[in-house]
């Protein structure tokens, strides 16, 4: 069952302020609602919250739901910056109106298409979903930057993410083309691999620009 | 002149690191010259072989990736292509990297041009266990083929040989279907003259080639329009990945012409150089061994050999004992006019002085940090130390490429300020150029300063240690102050190896040969303007107009000769320190902070006008204020601090 988009922010900034926060209730002016809101009745009447006086808590029931609402919010953000490049104020916005879209599996093809990630843009913990369970029991580790290999790993490259053409054209013609394989050789003091016979010297920017599909 | 013009040209090209200067040095011997291109501030090497009468004019272009250029030596290497006409292009390529630079031979051949493909290196493939079926490679590419390995002259008669005989085949590679109706669509809507192919030409277009689109602008006047739309209309089609569609299309037909072509059995490894390799490049075990390179190649070899030695035996015996008694006696015996007297063989004189300084002292000392720089350069030891060195040159704005100007700044500043051009953006360059005039002594000026502190214990130390504060903290000021992105850096590192002595001679005999030309005549401007200012007494005036800042340094009013002449030359100045100190009149405390100031003070003029023709008049001017501001209040705060802490009393 889906509860509305108000109750999903409700829901949200419960997460944030009582689980993370490591809180029991929150203060209904906290969360900037009043008694008589809607989506609070529609919250308890899924038995989702309880409220005490002023202060509402999360109950048992409503964790899992909480949990997925944060999970597909900041899904959403890194979505935005990461993808879409709206690095700007607007993002945040942008992706509160967007997380009410990722149901009903799309939030499992994009966690997959950001390739599990576990951080938000702002450092928040992205609350793991079954995809992410899935993944790491196989042992998945899909596409990397070249930064996340550590010396002596070996890749094919699986693409290029420089949006300077320049910067692409360079990595290029040395030989850093998807499909070829690259050996990391030393991750200090600067990024050297090899394309064939031939070893590259590139900075830490340079290196997560490029992709690797870990061997 | 007629003859010159009809002279038929062989160009070469190729990525770095292939030996293409070995295959140009191997072919024209040791009489080049290199200079500007026309209109650029890169060099490009001229010389000339005979093939069986016949003489050809060969060009030696700058390093190049691919026919789009990115960088202006990419630009320039490409102009020569599309300007110069030559009989053949000799393609240079490693054999041990051969799939990755045959990309390149493709977009040549499909250009239309002459091409000789010239594998290279074929030695150290074939140690790797690397094969190279150079016939069939032939038959499939439908050009000259050559195995070689140039610095040990094989395949040198096969390439003069196809050289002579080179007779045009004109052969395609076709890309996928859907992008070949593109190519040929861009293709037929262009209808003048061009010396490239119309095909390598719309794909030049549909990459947005910025030149390439002027030349055809130019060329095709009004049918432009209609080539314009049909290119944005491709471009937009193919939006998402059009570069990476071409190069891997490229790379698709290269594998196919080199299915059957290399065959790869276990070769021997070369250990060593793999070793020393690693080693350099471990922070741990790379700055250690930078160390010994610093100690061995510039301590011992410049400042033991070449300034010692050497000079010691051109400026003590050749000039003392013979050429400068027999000058001067023959001017004492025919020129009686004091003033003329003094200008050849006086204090200043432009023989006694100029010449007796740029040959005996300057030449051994600059030639043998070339020989060292050579050494070092040909081992492939620079591309590691650029790795190495990164993260500290980042944060002073510049990147690990900019150590090959400041190492060659050890040898000769002026130089090295040229080089600065190689840095990418113009802020580096202001940097680097900065950090040049101020805290990187040259092999002349070292070796005076090494020569004067080594008697006082601590005096050194300081120095050093002096030199390398203010580089850095310097560094890091300007690089906050100066507006600009961060650099990036990407490197290729060639393997390292052993240099070939021949290659060694040849450029430092070039870099020497630049370096009398640009600074012999400055010696002799150096020596006028001397003379003229004792003569006319302007000389004590300066000295004495600089004597209260002496006396803040607490330093003797005579150092102000000193720093007036470190102007002229850098040396100059650190010699006249030197007199100073053998008269006895500097302490030890008095010698560093001379030294330390004089190391920092403006460069010397050729250094000065170097930086102007390179950084304009703003720059060069704000750099020299500064530097000089920067070098007193040093010296000021360092004699406070040595006075205070009793450190070297």
């Amino acid at each position: 069952m889906k509860v509305s988009a108000r109750a999903e922010e409700i829901l949200e900034s419960l997460w944030i302020n009582t689980v993370e926060a490591d809180e029991n209730a929150v203060h209904l002016e906290t969360l900037a609602i009043s008694h008589d809101d809607q989506a609070l009745e529609e919250l308890l009447r899924l038995a989702f919250i309880e409220i005490h006086g002023e202060r509402v808590r999360l109950r048992k029931e409503g964790r899992s739901e909480a949990r997925m609402t944060v999970r597909r919010h900041r899904l959403a953000e890194r979505l935005m910056m990461d993808i879409l490049d709206i690095k700007d104020a607007s993002a945040n916005a942008r992706a509160c109106e967007f997380e009410h879209l990722l149901h009903h599996g799309v939030d499992t093809k994009i966690c997959t298409l950001l390739n599990h990630p576990t951080t938000c843009p702002h450092g928040k913990p992205i609350p793991p979903g079954e995809c992410c369970d899935q993944a790491r029991q196989v042992g998945e580790v899909g596409v990397v930057a070249l930064t996340e290999l550590k010396a002596g790993e070996q890749g094919e490259i699986a693409y290029l993410a420089a949006n300077d053409v320049s910067k692409m054209h360079k990595l290029m013609s040395m030989g850093v083309l998807p499909g070829n394989t690259l050996l990391l050789l030393r991750t200090y003091p600067t990024y050297i691999f090899k394309v064939g016979n031939s070893e590259f010297a590139v900075d830490e920017d340079l290196a997560r620009e490029i992709f690797v599909r870990k061997a | 002149m007629s003859d010159l013009s009809k002279e038929k040209k062989i160009v070469l090209v190729g990525n770095p690191n292939v030996g293409k200067s070995v295959v140009f040095n191997t072919l024209t011997g040791a009489y080049t010259t290199v200079s500007n291109y026309p209109g650029t501030s890169v060099e490009v090497s001229r010389g000339h072989c005979d093939i069986s009468g016949e003489k050809y004019l060969v060009l030696d272009t700058p390093g190049m990736y691919s026919l789009l250029p990115i960088t202006e030596e990419e630009r320039v290497g490409r102009r020569i292509l599309l300007e110069e006409d030559p009989h053949v292009i000799v393609h240079v390529v490693d054999g041990r990297n051969l799939e990755r630079m045959l990309p390149l031979t493709l977009q040549l051949i499909e250009a239309g041009l002459p091409v000789i493909l010239l594998v290279n290196i074929m030695d150290e493939a074939e140690r790797l266990g690397i094969e190279i079926d150079i016939r069939l490679l032939q038959d499939k590419l439908q050009i000259p083929v050559i195995s070689a390995a140039m610095a040990r002259k094989r395949g040198l008669s096969e390439l003069r040989k196809a050289i002579e005989s080179y007779q045009f085949r004109l052969a395609t590679f076709a890309y996928a279907p859907d992008l070949e109706k593109d190519i040929q669509k861009v293709g037929s809507l262009m209808h003048g003259e061009y010396i490239l192919n119309k095909r390598s030409l719309a794909l030049l277009l549909l990459q947005r080639d910025q030149e390439i689109e002027d030349r055809i602008k130019r060329r095709e006047a009004d049918r432009y329009t209609e080539v314009e739309q049909a290119v944005n209309n491709i471009v937009f089609e193919w939006r998402v990945d059009l570069h990476l569609r071409i190069n891997l299309e490229r790379r698709r037909i290269c594998k196919g012409l080199l299915d059957g072509v290399i065959h790869q059995s276990a070769g021997v490894p070369p250990v060593l150089s793999e070793r020393i390799s690693a080693l350099s490049m471990n922070p741990w075990s790379g700055v250690p061994l930078l160390l010994l390179i610093l100690y061995f190649g510039l301590y011992e070899f410049v400042g033991g050999f070449g300034a010692g030695t050497v000079v010691d035996f051109l400026e003590g015996s050749v000039f003392e004992e013979y050429l400068n008694p027999l000058v001067i006696g023959f001017c004492d015996q025919f020129i009686p006019w004091y003033w003329l007297n003094e200008l050849i063989v006086g204090e200043y004189g432009l023989f006694t002085l100029g010449v007796r300084y740029a040959v005996a002292i300057i030449l051994p000392i600059v030639g043998t940090f070339f020989v060292a720089f050579a050494v070092i350069e040909d081992s492939g030891y620079f591309p590691r130390l650029a790795m190495l060195v990164d993260r500290l040159f980042k944060k002073i704005g510049l990147n690990g490429r900019a150590v090959i100007p400041m190492v060659l700044g050890f040898g000769c500043d002026t130089m090295a300020t040229v080089v600065t051009r190689t840095l990418e953006t113009t802020r580096e360059r202001i940097i680097a150029t900065l950090l040049l005039a101020l805290a990187i002594p040259c092999s002349a000026q070292m070796g005076v300063i090494l020569g004067l502190l080594s008697g006082v214990p601590g005096a050194l130390l300081v120095w050093v240690a002096s030199m390398f504060l203010i580089f850095l903290l310097v560094g890091m000021l300007t690089a906050k102050i100066i507006p600009g992105e961060q650099p990036m850096f990407y490197m290729e590192l060639p393997p390292m190896r052993l240099p070939q002595p021949r290659n060694v001679l040849i450029k430092t005999l070039t870099r020497m040969q630049w370096y009398f030309l640009e600074i012999f005549p400055l010696f002799m401007i150096a020596s006028v303007l001397l003379w003229a200012g004792k003569l006319s007494g302007a000389l004590n005036g300066l000295v004495s107009t600089l004597s209260p800042v002496m006396k803040l340094l607490g330093l003797p009013e005579q150092a102000s000769a000193a720093f007036i002449f470190g102007f002229f030359r850098r040396d100059f100045g650190a010699a006249g320190l030197y007199d100073l100190q053998t008269n006895g009149l500097l302490n030890p405390t008095q010698l560093t902070v001379a030294a330390v100031t004089l190391t920092l003070f403006v460069p010397c003029v050729a250094q000065f006008l170097v930086m102007q023709k390179e950084r304009g008049w703003r720059v060069s001017l704000m750099i020299f204020v500064f530097v000089t501001f920067l070098a007193f209040s040093s010296g000021w705060l360092l004699n406070r601090v040595l006075l205070a802490s009793g450190l070297l009393l």
